[in-house]
C-alpha cells in the first residue's frame, strides 16, 4: 500500500463485519451473515474512491462500519493514524466530526418533524460549535453552498423535492467541515437530470473543501464520473481495485466485466451491437457464501479451481488488484510479474496465484451455464 | 400494415386540488401498434405516469377532469363505466409498477396473488390457475417456480419481485403491457435482466409495450419510438434512432447530457439541466421549458406546437429554434465539454 504523498487518510486492514442470526429462547447463534469478509484498502487524502457492487455485496455495511455506525467484527480501521475500531464513544466523538455520511434515500434520512435549519445545525450544536446566531449564519451559508436559498431555513423536508432533500443531506454532512464523506448511493433515488446536478455539486464541494470521498453506488457509469480509484465488491469480498479509467478499459475480474456490460448505453446502434453479459440469478446468500471464489456460480469462465480455492488478490501493477483464477485482459508478462497483494484476505492462499490468463486457457463455458449445478455447495 | 391497438388523442388530465387545478397531462397524443415498444421519457412530474394510469383507468376520481380520448381498438376508454373498465384492465392492458417492494401484498403468497389475478378474469378452478401461475413464473425466469410459487414476497429479491409483477401482468395475455419505471429501484445487473425480459415479451408474444422511464439509456436498445414528455406535454416524438442521433428539443439534449456514459471519454462536467420542472398549477406561459433552456429567445414566450420541423416524417418537436442552428449547437449539451458533436 505505497501511497505517494504520505500516509493514507483511511486504511482498512482485514475488516470483517458478520451479523449473527439468533434463534430460540436462549438466542444462541445459529448462523452468521458474512456481510463484509476481510476487506483491506486505503484511501488517500483528497481522492474519491468508488465502491461498487450489487445489492447485498456489503458495500453499505462497509461504509457504515468505517464511520463506526456498526461495530466491526474483526480487523483494523485506521483513520489519520489512529486505530478507531475499538474506541469508545467519548474518544470517538471528536473523530466523528471528521467523518460524515450522506445517505441514499433523501425521503427517509431527514427527520420530517424538524425544520431544515435544525437538521443542518444539529451537528454543530452536538459538537458545541459557535453560539446560536453563529450557527444560524453557518447554516445559511451552507444552504447557499449546496445550491439552496437561505430562506429555506425554516421549511420542513416535505416542502422539498428529492434532489433538494439530497442537497440538505449534503449540507448536514458538510456542517462540521469533515475530512471524509461517505456517500452511500447519493444519487440512485434521483432522476438522471437531478443526478447530474448532484454529481457536479459533489465535485465542486470536493475542490472547495478538500474533501475525500468514498462513493458507494451500484452504477458503474455514475462511479466512473466521480472516482479516482474504484473498488469492486462481491458478496463481502473485495474482488477488484483499480485506477478508475483502467477499470473500464481493462477489467480483470469477470464480475467487473459483467457489471460494465449491464450499464445501459444511450446510443441505440451501439447498444444493439454490443454483447451484454447478463448475469444469471441474484447474488447468493451471504449466510452460506459459495466456496472458493464467491462469484463462481455465476461466472462464465469458472472452472474446478474456482470452486475449491479462494483466489488471492493479485497485484497486476499500477495499483490494479484483482482476485480471480482466470484474469481477463492480462498478458503473459504481466501475469508472470504479478504477485499476491498484501490486501489479500487471510483465508486465501497466497501461492494460489492465477496460472493462466483467460486468453490462453480454455474456460469451461458449459460448466457456467448451469448455475444451479455449481451453486449452493453447502 | 400492423394492427393499431391504442390511440391516445389530445388527452388531458387535470386534478382539482386545494391549491388550484393541476394540469398533469395537457394535450398528449400518440398511437401504439401491435408488437411495438414505445418509450416514454421525462423527469418526475412530467405527466408520464399519469398518462399511463389514465390509460388503465386508475386516475378516475371526483377531482379528476379528463379531455380528449383514449381509444383501445376503437373504444374510448375514458367513456366506459368503471365495471366495464375491469374487462380491459388486466385482460387487455396490463401494468407493472415502479416499486416491486410495495406493489405485492406482503401477507399473501406470491402464487396466491397471481392466481387471484387469473381467476378475477377467467372462469378456471384453483388448481389450473396455480398451474398457470407456475408456468408464468417460469416464463419470466424465476428458478424452481414449483416451490417458489408458495413463497411470500419477502422471500423474493427485488429483481424476482419485479419478475413476479411481470408474471402477474402477463397472466391474462394482455395486448398491451405498460411498464412504469420497471427498473428504477433495481441494480444495473437486474435492470439488464428485466430489459432483456421485456424485449423477449415483444418477440414471443407480439405484445405492445409502453416503457416509462427517466433514463434514456434504458430505452435505447428496446424502444421503436420514443416520446419525451415535459410538464404534461409531449415535447419531442421520434423513432429511436432519430431521437438519439438527431434530437431536436433542448430538453432532450439535457437528458442525454446528464447520463454518465461508458461509451465516451469522461467529460469534465456532466451537463445538468438547471433548476427544476415547473409547477403544473401555474405553468409559465409559452414554451414550458423556456425558464431552464439555455437557448431560449424572444419567440419562446409563445408556445410552439408539436409539429414536424425536420425532414424525417414522424419526427415531431416543440421548439422554435432553427433546425440548422440546433444541429450546430446541441453538441456541448449532449456530450459535455470534451468533445464536439458529429
Amino acid at each position: 500500500m505505497s501511497t505517494p504523498g504520505g500516509a493514507p487518510l483511511l486504511e482498512l486492514r482485514h475488516v470483517k463485519k458478520y451479523f449473527p442470526i439468533k434463534k430460540g429462547v436462549l438466542q444462541h447463534e445459529v448462523a452468521r451473515v458474512h456481510a463484509v469478509d476481510d476487506v483491506s484498502f486505503a484511501v488517500r487524502e483528497g481522492e474519491t474512491l468508488g465502491l461498487v457492487g450489487e445489492s447485498g455485496c456489503g458495500k453499505s455495511t462497509l461504509g457504515r462500519t468505517i464511520v463506526r455506525l456498526l461495530e466491526p467484527t474483526d480487523g483494523q480501521i485506521i483513520f489519520r493514524g489512529t486505530e478507531i475500531e475499538d474506541l469508545g464513544p467519548r474518544r470517538l466523538r471528536p473523530l466523528r466530526r471528521e467523518m460524515q455520511m450522506v445517505f441514499q434515500d433523501p425521503y427517509a434520512s431527514l427527520n420530517p418533524r424538524k425544520r431544515v435549519g435544525t437538521i443542518i445545525s444539529d451537528p454543530l450544536k452536538i459538537h458545541s460549535i459557535g453560539d446560536k446566531s453563529e450557527r444560524k449564519a453557518t447554516v445559511e451559508q451552507l444552504l447557499e453552498t449546496v445550491g439552496l436559498s437561505p430562506e429555506h431555513y425554516n421549511r420542513f423536508p416535505h416542502e422539498f423535492s428529492g434532489g433538494q432533500r439530497q442537497r440538505i443531506g449534503i449540507a448536514r454532512a458538510l456542517a462540521l467541515r469533515p475530512k471524509l464523506i461517505i456517500a452511500d448511493e447519493p444519487v440512485s433515488a434521483l432522476d438522471v437530470s437531478i443526478q447530474a446536478q448532484m454529481l457536479n455539486l459533489l465535485e465542486d464541494l470536493q475542490n472547495e473543501f478538500q474533501l475525500t470521498y468514498i462513493f458507494i453506488a451500484h452504477d458503474l457509469g455514475v462511479v466512473r464520473h466521480v472516482s479516482d480509484r474504484i473498488a469492486v465488491m462481491y458478496l463481502g469480498k473485495l474482488v477488484e481495485l483499480s485506477p478508475a479509467e483502467e477499470l473500464y478499459s481493462r477489467p480483470i475480474m469477470p464480475y467487473t466485466e459483467a457489471l460494465l456490460s449491464a450499464v445501459p448505453i444511450p446510443d441505440p446502434d451501439l447498444a444493439r451491437k454490443r454483447e451484454r453479459i447478463v448475469l444469471e440469478g441474484d447474488v447468493p446468500s451471504p449466510i452460506n457464501p459459495p466456496s472458493g471464489c464467491r462469484f463462481h456460480p455465476r461466472c462464465r469462465y469458472a472452472t474446478q479451481v474456482c470452486k475449491e480455492i479462494e483466489p488471492p488478490l493479485t497485484d497486476y501493477g499500477n495499483g490494479h488488484l484483482a482476485a480471480c483464477h482466470h484474469p481477463l485482459n492480462v498478458d503473459a508478462a504481466t501475469l508472470a510479474a504479478a504477485s499476491a497483494a498484501p490486501q489479500t484476505p487471510r483465508s486465501a492462499p497466497d501461492e494460489a496465484l492465477p496460472q493462466d490468463s483467460s486468453g490462453s486457457s480454455d474456460p469451461v463455458h458449459g460448466d457456467s451455464g448451469d448455475p444451479s449445478r455449481a451453486g449452493n455447495p453447502g | 400494415m400492423p394492427e393499431r391497438l391504442l390511440e391516445v388523442d389530445d388527452l388531458s388530465v387535470h386534478f382539482a386540488t386545494e391549491d388550484g387545478m393541476v394540469r398533469a397531462v395537457d394535450g398528449v397524443s400518440f398511437a401504439l401498434d401491435r408488437g411495438e415498444v414505445l418509450g416514454v421519457v421525462g423527469e418526475s412530474g412530467s405527466g408520464k405516469s399519469v398518462t399511463a394510469m389514465t390509460i388503465m383507468g386508475l386516475t378516475r376520481g371526483v377531482n379528476a377532469k379528463f379531455g380528449g380520448a383514449v381509444r383501445y381498438q376503437g373504444t374510448d376508454l375514458l367513456q366506459v363505466s368503471d365495471t366495464e373498465m375491469q374487462n380491459y384492465r388486466g385482460n387487455e392492458i396490463g401494468m407493472i409498477f415502479q416499486d416491486p417492494m410495495t406493489s405485492l401484498n406482503p401477507v399473501y403468497r406470491v402464487g396466491e396473488q397471481i392466481t387471484e389475478a387469473i381467476r378475477a378474469h377467467e372462469q378456471i378452478d384453483k388448481r389450473q390457475a396455480r398451474k398457470r401461475a407456475v408456468e408464468l413464473l417460469k416464463q419470466v425466469g424465476i428458478p424452481n417456480p414449483e416451490s417458489r410459487v408458495d413463497d411470500f414476497p419477502h422471500q423474493f429479491s427485488g429483481g424476482m419481485r419485479q419478475r413476479a409483477m411481470i408474471a402477474m401482468a402477463l397472466s391474462c395475455n394482455p395486448a398491451i403491457l405498460i411498464a412504469d419505471e420497471p427498473t428504477t429501484a433495481l441494480d444495473v445487473t437486474i435492470q439488464a435482466q428485466i430489459i432483456e425480459l421485456i424485449g423477449r415479451l415483444k418477440r414471443d408474444f407480439d405484445s405492445a409495450v409502453i416503457m416509462i422511464t427517466h433514463d434514456l439509456g434504458v430505452v435505447a436498445d428496446i424502444a421503436d419510438e420514443i416520446l419525451v414528455m415535459y410538464a404534461g406535454r409531449v415535447v419531442e416524438a421520434a423513432g429511436t434512432r432519430d431521437l438519439f442521433y438527431d434530437p431536436q428539443m433542448p430538453y432532450t439534449w439535457g437528458l442525454l447530457g446528464s447520463i454518465p456514459r461508458l461509451d465516451r471519454p469522461r467529460p469534465e462536467r456532466l451537463y445538468s439541466i438547471k433548476g427544476a420542472p415547473p409547477s403544473l398549477i401555474n405553468a409559465p406561459p409559452g414554451c414550458k421549458f423556456r425558464p431552464r433552456c439555455p437557448h431560449a429567445f424572444e419567440k419562446c414566450v409563445e408556445e410552439p406546437r408539436l409539429e414536424q420541423r425536420v425532414e424525417t416524417p414522424g419526427h415531431l418537436d416543440r421548439c422554435w429554434l432553427d433546425v440548422e442552428y440546433k444541429r450546430a449547437h446541441r453538441g456541448s449539451m449532449i456530450h459535455g465539454d470534451t468533445s464536439e458533436a458529429a
